[in-house]
């Protein structure tokens, strides 16, 4: 029997690189549970892989802007129903209109497109590795490397200045943090659509060799669509592979056969981080949808209008699809992770985080084959405070 | 084994051409898968399954 057990989503960890232990027990009592919401709702939570992939995978679920609800109060208080998205912000959008933006991006993200870009990247990982070694040890790895070679390349494909980043960056940092309050959020989400709203019509009069200029020319869009998607995949772009080239790193480092075995055989790094992403699961509340109409789920009836957590760390955790789940084993077939998320709204930047991921491991331990911890493991501060889940900084050394 | 794409279910992921480059492709322009072997050889169909089972949109069929 499912749908008996009631709870609130879990977010407190008892270690660093697990998610809540409390979502594995959930998970064998009730993988479909009625869950508790910030605002009142009894919704639903998904925590095994199979129901993870059902529900992702069907329409009937939404993840329209204005139907969505928060589990949790943010910076205290229960956050407010959302407007509809804005034009171009597809992510929050359903069929048909998610799709037409979509597809005009995702010929710029194939596996060919991104594979092109491999040497750019590997130069760009290989420019802050000496970097790093002119900075001398030890040094943080975050600001350093973690952060700068997405966000480098993220700009360089979009066509955003990188000099004006350090505003930018301040501003998506202020946006994923859990303790401000709504209104502050907004307001700095606010001011990144205005930097790239500027940016947008700079473009409009003198464009460039880049996907905002490209998104512009193809005719089909205004001005403020091209400015949403571009804040979309900004943000995008930026926070979620810097956060798991900083916690992969950690995460090698404190699994050193681990280490040993991807630096023994270069060619595992690939696999490495498909496992590092199943591992590690950075999006780390999972994701949520609300039922357009009565779906029958595990011998449930999800309402029309319930709203569904569906927990991707849980389902990357689920011992029925991965064997010793809650070990690292890069040598373990790790692909159909849930870490890029699946469905329709799968992670678009997946083959770019990829190649940034391989580019940037295998770079990083090659340039320096004795990385290690400045400071114990227990003194790195973890990202609990914020949405995108990682190390807010990470002293390593060097010789 | 026989393989059915749906370009129309599509997502552009890439999961199919990033499993086995000689059977997907995606197309130029909007990403969407591209067949390249509807049927084909037996070394090709464990990563052809399992590029179904990737596929996030449901867009790959195998009929064996």
């Amino acid at each position: 029997m499912t749908g008996t057990l009631r709870t609130t989503l879990p977010t407190t960890r008892s270690t660093p690189l697990d998610p809540p232990p409390e979502l594995g027990r959930i998970r064998e009592q009730e993988p479909l549970a009625r869950l508790e919401y910030a605002d009142g709702h009894l919704g639903w939570l998904v925590t095994s892989y199979e129901l993870t992939r059902e529900v992702l995978a069907d329409n009937r679920f939404s993840n329209r802007a204005e139907l969505q609800r928060f589990p949790f109060e943010i910076g205290g208080q229960v956050v407010p129903p959302q407007p509809p998205a804005k034009p171009g912000m597809f992510i929050s959008m359903d069929p048909p209109d998610h799709t037409k933006y979509r597809r005009l991006l995702t010929g710029q993200f194939t596996v060919r497109r991104m594979n092109l870009l491999r040497p750019r990247i590997e130069r760009i990982v290989a420019d802050h590795l000496v970097a790093m070694r002119e900075h001398g040890s030890p040094v943080d790895l975050v600001p350093t490397f973690a952060r700068p070679v997405p966000s480098l390349v993220i700009c360089e494909i979009l066509g955003v200045p990188y000099e004006d980043r350090a505003e930018f960056q301040q501003n998506t940092d202020r946006m994923l943090r859990l303790d401000r309050t709504f209104d502050e959020i907004m307001a700095a989400f606010a001011r990144i659509e205005e930097f790239v709203a500027d940016l947008v019509r700079r473009k409009r009069v003198s464009p460039g060799d880049d996907m905002l200029s490209g998104l512009l020319e193809s005719g089909e869009l205004t001005d403020e669509e091209v400015a949403n998607m571009g804040v979309l995949l900004l943000v995008a772009g930026h926070e979620t592979t810097a956060n798991m080239l900083a916690i992969g790193t950690f995460t090698l480092l404190r699994n050193p056969d681990q280490l040993a075995a991807v630096k023994a055989d270069p060619s595992l790094v690939d696999n490495a981080v498909e496992e590092l992403m199943r591992f590690l699961t950075i999006i780390q509340f999972g994701t949520s949808r609300t039922a357009l109409e009565d779906v029958e789920l595990a011998g449930q009836v999800v309402r029309a209008g319930d709203s569904v957590i569906i927990s991707t760390p849980a389902a990357n955790r689920d011992p029925h699809r991965f064997e010793r789940p809650d070990e690292l084993d890069v040598h373990r077939p790790a692909s159909g992770h849930v870490g890029f998320g699946h469905g329709i709204h799968q992670c678009l930047g997946q083959q770019l985080a990829r190649i940034e991921m391989r580019a940037g491991f295998g770079g990083l331990f090659r340039e320096f084959p004795d990385l290690e911890l400045a400071v114990p493991a227990e003194e790195v501060p973890m990202r609990t405070d914020m949405s995108i889940y990682g190390v807010h900084s990470l002293p390593v050394a060097f010789s | 084994m026989r393989i059915e794409v749906d370009p129309d279910r599509c997502a552009g992921a890439g999961m199919c051409a990033l499993t086995d480059s000689d059977v997907f492709d995606q197309d130029e322009v909007d990403g969407t898968v591209v067949l390249l072997t509807p049927s084909p050889s037996e070394e090709h169909h464990r990563s052809a399954r399992e590029a179904a089972h990737l596929c996030p949109a449901g867009a790959i069929r195998v009929v064996e």
